[in-house]
């Protein structure tokens, strides 16, 4: 019959403390390699009095415990769990771990669950302590000093006193518990025995004005004690000065609520009237772009930011109109704004725009000179995630923003017109022409005024192939060469 | 008014404040006091210190610099017409309560919010001052979170976005027509335009300066936003369009959801009801469908009558209702994008399945053991042993998954 079914163990290891897991690494080392089995040990905390290790065997020569690397800190975080039976499942996992490599990957196995489980509850417990730790001050001047009780599930002091040396580096804390205490003197932290609540500080002064705020934060019109209590159990209310509120605020919470709905409107405020007069002496008209017909191009462009010829405005940021002189010889036209032009309001300054500048610039077209704008002035996309696809226009949008084309041709009467694109091809010429095959050429309008057909810039972009690339920009130079000698003619 | 003992400001200032949703104190840069000497520390998740019977976190100390304020919206309790108790902190007060308060570990920091009083730079200013002396005087190294007011300067935006860890703008409602009707001095546009600069100034601070190779502390944090929901007629899917525009325009990390709460003397042009938390709730899961499962947002309602999200399904289960023919999914061979659309299955839980499955084939059990029930999964999974059969496409199969449940009483 095997030992294990008297509950007979073998070994029987003592570790030091509950968290003594150097102690626990040491005899799992002995004990490994020695091929002993799990169920032939029993392990035990003992109290410092009672000290004495049974023998443990020695780890045989020339032999090396290997463990996956993650293991380790994921032990360390179990370990800290107040479940005995830690010690033993940890010994158990590291032995399984030998044969079945990919044990801690199998989220269905009783002990890797369990493990979880155990790191859960510790992170948990090791979580709230963040949160629920209240200090109290005792002292003043260089007697200021912050002591804390508080009552963990779990052995997790020594686990997160670092954390509370980050945050109040420059204070000096103590926090108390049954277990242990750690204390930091602003310079050094010291991890000592468990405490009593009585050796805490009963209250602190400020403590009333925290709970003037917790009354006063809760929207009694919200009552969801199940969400709160889900978050914050009971267990913890005895330690947390705001929490003797609660039933309270509870228990009169449909009251309140109601009492906030009787109360009738009142008669504004007595302030009111002065402040409205002050602050918003008039208010501002609703635009109607259609009646300003503007006689400049910066009136138009202000008329223009109330646009709601199209449902476009809608999403967009802003409306993006034309820019450059007014007395401009070319008008260059885009498509829509993208991106970046939503964002900052102007035209071409995404990447589109910053390859449409690079070879206006080797074409010796000087952009100041010329006035760019675009067919359609709001920006058209669909939102994926934190990004925004740029979506085509469609044949109603770009002729309800028409309105204002023929508006900017008509105060700027430019020799030449660009068209960057099929939808500026459109815009401009009233109807849809195939760009690729049509580019480089001049169209005449019927009232005089010349049309470049091109590509749009963003065309270039999409290449990604470079040789195909760099003709493609070669291309785009040569029209804009062209549009330079059209210019000047 | 300034001879009111800070106590009863206190109360009557985290009243004012205790509308607004917005309360999380994660996702900052990694900071803490070893070095400077001082106090406070973020760590990136961030810490709810207390929980208030309505069930929301307490994580900072949420407060008004000031309830004085001269927009009249009407939703709102601070508006210029309403008879409730003004007061005013002084900008030594913020700091000598938020020290005080994080010093006994009540809070993670401070959310600073104001009504604006006499002009948007004036209070965007006290409030900057109070996040700048938290910083170089106090050495605090908390987390702040200051609401930047839409017409406030640009420098000083620039300088809240230095000190603070987060800054945000309230699109206030859902769409521009309500913000006009129940808000009618703010402009949707310049909240938008806000929105805008405030993303482009993080991006060019979030670039490498040439000189130092070193990126700039700008809001690390990021920016949120907060709306209203139920003060309009506007449909959940309207409100979804809404964030996910704002998602996707101006990088914001959340976008929070504000039930509309009654308030005392209100004003007679909303509806007098207690809020409706249940449809914050599942619009709050919606919200996480487009962020972390990978549901674009047209397809959440997509096949739904009115718009509106179920209140007794939540919004996954609904959809994987109304879109049956995609399913069961195989546990074993599917991918993450089909797994994370199983009703049941969360991200964590969809990763333990991909890195088990690698080395054995799941059963149902097994999927039992890694997530909290199967009831729900099961008419939607394949594994080992198990076929849903004709179960997914029954007729019957959502009164079989939901448990009768009501939605909570209105009184």
């Amino acid at each position: 019959m095997r030992p294990a079914e008297f509950n007979l163990a073998r070994y029987s290891v003592r570790l030091d403390s509950e968290t003594d897991f150097a102690g626990w690494r040491d005899a799992t080392r002995r004990l490994a390699l020695n091929e002993v089995r799990p169920e032939d040990i029993s392990w035990h905390v003992v109290s410092n009095s009672e000290q004495g290790q049974t023998d443990l065997p020695t780890v045989p020569a020339g032999t090396q415990l290997v463990v996956p690397r993650d293991f380790i800190a994921r032990a360390e975080t179990a370990f800290c769990h107040s479940d005995p039976g830690r010690f033993a499942l940890l010994y158990r996992m590291l032995w399984r771990l030998r044969t079945e490599p990919k044990l801690l990957s199998i989220a269905s196995d009783p002990d890797t669950r369990r493990l979880e489980a155990m790191e859960k509850a510790v992170r948990r417990d090791s979580h709230k302590m963040h949160a629920f730790v209240r200090f109290r001050k005792i002292g003043d001047g260089d007697e200021e000093r912050y002591v804390a009780w508080f009552e963990p599930d779990h052995f997790i002091v020594e686990r997160n006193a670092d954390f509370f040396v980050r945050r109040f580096t420059g204070m000096r804390w103590t926090i108390l518990t049954p277990h242990a205490s750690a204390d930091w003197d602003g310079k050094r932290l010291a991890i000592g025995p468990g405490a009593a609540k009585a050796d805490a500080p009963p209250q602190d002064d400020t403590e009333a004005l925290w709970r003037t705020y917790f009354e006063n934060i809760f929207n009694p019109a919200r009552l969801k004690v199940k969400a709160m209590q889900k978050e914050m159990p009971k267990k913890y209310w005895r330690n947390l000065p705001e929490a003797s509120l609660i039933p309270d605020l509870i228990a009169g919470a449909d009251k309140a609520a109601k009492e906030m709905i009787a109360r009738m409107p009142t008669t504004p405020a007595p302030h009111h009237a002065k402040v409205q007069a002050k602050h918003w002496p008039k208010r501002e008209p609703t635009q109607t772009p259609e009646d300003d017909d503007a006689s400049s191009i910066s009136g138009l462009r202000e008329a223009a930011k109330g646009c709601r010829r199209c449902p476009l405005w809608r999403d967009a940021t802003q409306t993006v109109f034309g820019e450059g002189p007014d007395k401009a010889k070319v008008i260059f036209v885009g498509e829509q704004p993208g991106d970046q032009e939503d964002l900052a309001g102007k035209p071409f300054v995404g990447p589109a725009g910053k390859v449409f500048d690079s070879i206006l610039d080797d074409a010796g077209v000087d952009r100041q000179k010329v006035y760019v704008t675009n067919a359609v002035k709001h920006f058209k996309f669909e939102p994926r995630g934190k990004r925004r696809i740029h979506s085509k226009p469609n044949a109603g949008e770009v002729q309800a923003c028409r309105w204002w084309i023929d508006r900017e041709f008509a105060l700027i009467k430019p020799e030449l017109a660009v068209a960057l694109g099929a939808t500026a091809a459109l815009s401009l010429l009233g109807k849809a022409i195939p760009v690729t095959k049509m580019r480089g050429q001049v169209i005449e309008r019927e009232d005089g005024l010349r049309v470049f057909i091109t590509i749009h810039p963003s065309f270039i972009l999409r290449i990604h192939e470079p040789a195909e690339k760099e003709a493609e920009r070669d291309r785009f130079l040569a029209d804009m060469r062209q549009v330079k000698r059209l210019m000047a003619a | 008014m300034s001879a009111l003992p800070v106590r009863e400001k206190l109360a009557i200032l985290s009243d004012a404040a205790k509308y607004d949703a917005s309360c999380a104190s994660s996702g900052s840069a990694k900071k803490d006091s070893l070095t400077s000497g001082g106090i406070g520390s973020t760590e990136g998740m961030g810490i709810c210190h207390s929980y208030a019977p309505d069930g929301r976190c307490i994580s900072l100390l949420k407060i008004l610099l000031t309830n004085f304020c001269i927009y009249d919206c009407s939703y709102c309790i601070n508006r210029s017409s309403s008879n409730v108790r003004r007061a005013r902190f002084s900008i030594d007060e913020v700091v000598t309560l938020t020290m005080d308060f994080y010093r006994r570990n009540y809070i993670e920091g401070l959310f600073l919010s104001s009504g604006v009083i006499r002009s948007p730079d004036e209070t965007m200013g006290e409030m900057v001052e109070v996040a700048r002396r938290l910083r170089l005087e106090e050495k605090f190294s908390g987390y702040i979170h200051l609401k930047t007011i839409p017409e406030s300067s640009a420098e000083l935006v620039e300088k809240a976005g230095l000190y603070a860890d987060r800054l945000s703008i309230n699109v206030e409602l859902p769409t521009d027509e309500g913000v006009k009707r129940l808000a009618p001095e703010k402009k949707p546009e310049t909240i938008r335009l806000s929105m805008a600069k405030l993303r482009q100034k993080m991006e060019e601070k979030a670039e490498p300066t040439l000189r130092t190779k070193k990126r700039e502390r700008f809001a690390p944090g990021g920016q949120s936003t907060q709306m209203i929901v139920g003060a309009d007629k506007t449909s959940d899917d309207g409100i979804l369009h809404t964030s996910a525009r704002l998602y996707g325009s101006y990088h914001l990390r959340r976008v929070y959801y504000s039930a509309f709460s009654p308030i005392p003397d209100s004003s007679s042009s909303l509806p007098l009801q207690k809020p409706p938390l249940m449809r914050e709730h599942r619009l709050y899961q919606a919200d996480w469908l487009m962020r972390f499962y990978g549901f674009s947002q047209p397809e959440i309602l997509a096949g739904s009558s009115d718009g509106m999200l179920d209140l007794t399904i939540d919004p996954k289960l609904a959809w994987a209702l109304r879109n049956r023919g995609r399913f069961p999914v195989d546990i074993n061979r599917a991918d993450r994008e089909a797994l994370l659309r199983v009703p049941g299955l969360g991200t964590k839980v969809v990763a333990k399945i991909l890195e088990t499955r690698r080395h054995r084939r799941m059963r149902l059990e097994d999927v039992g053991r890694i997530c909290q029930s199967i009831a729900k999964l099961r008419p939607f999974i394949i594994a080992e042993g198990w076929s849903p059969g004709a179960l997914t496409d029954k007729l019957g199969l959502r009164g079989k998954i939901v448990q009768p449940c009501e939605q909570l009483a209105l009184f």
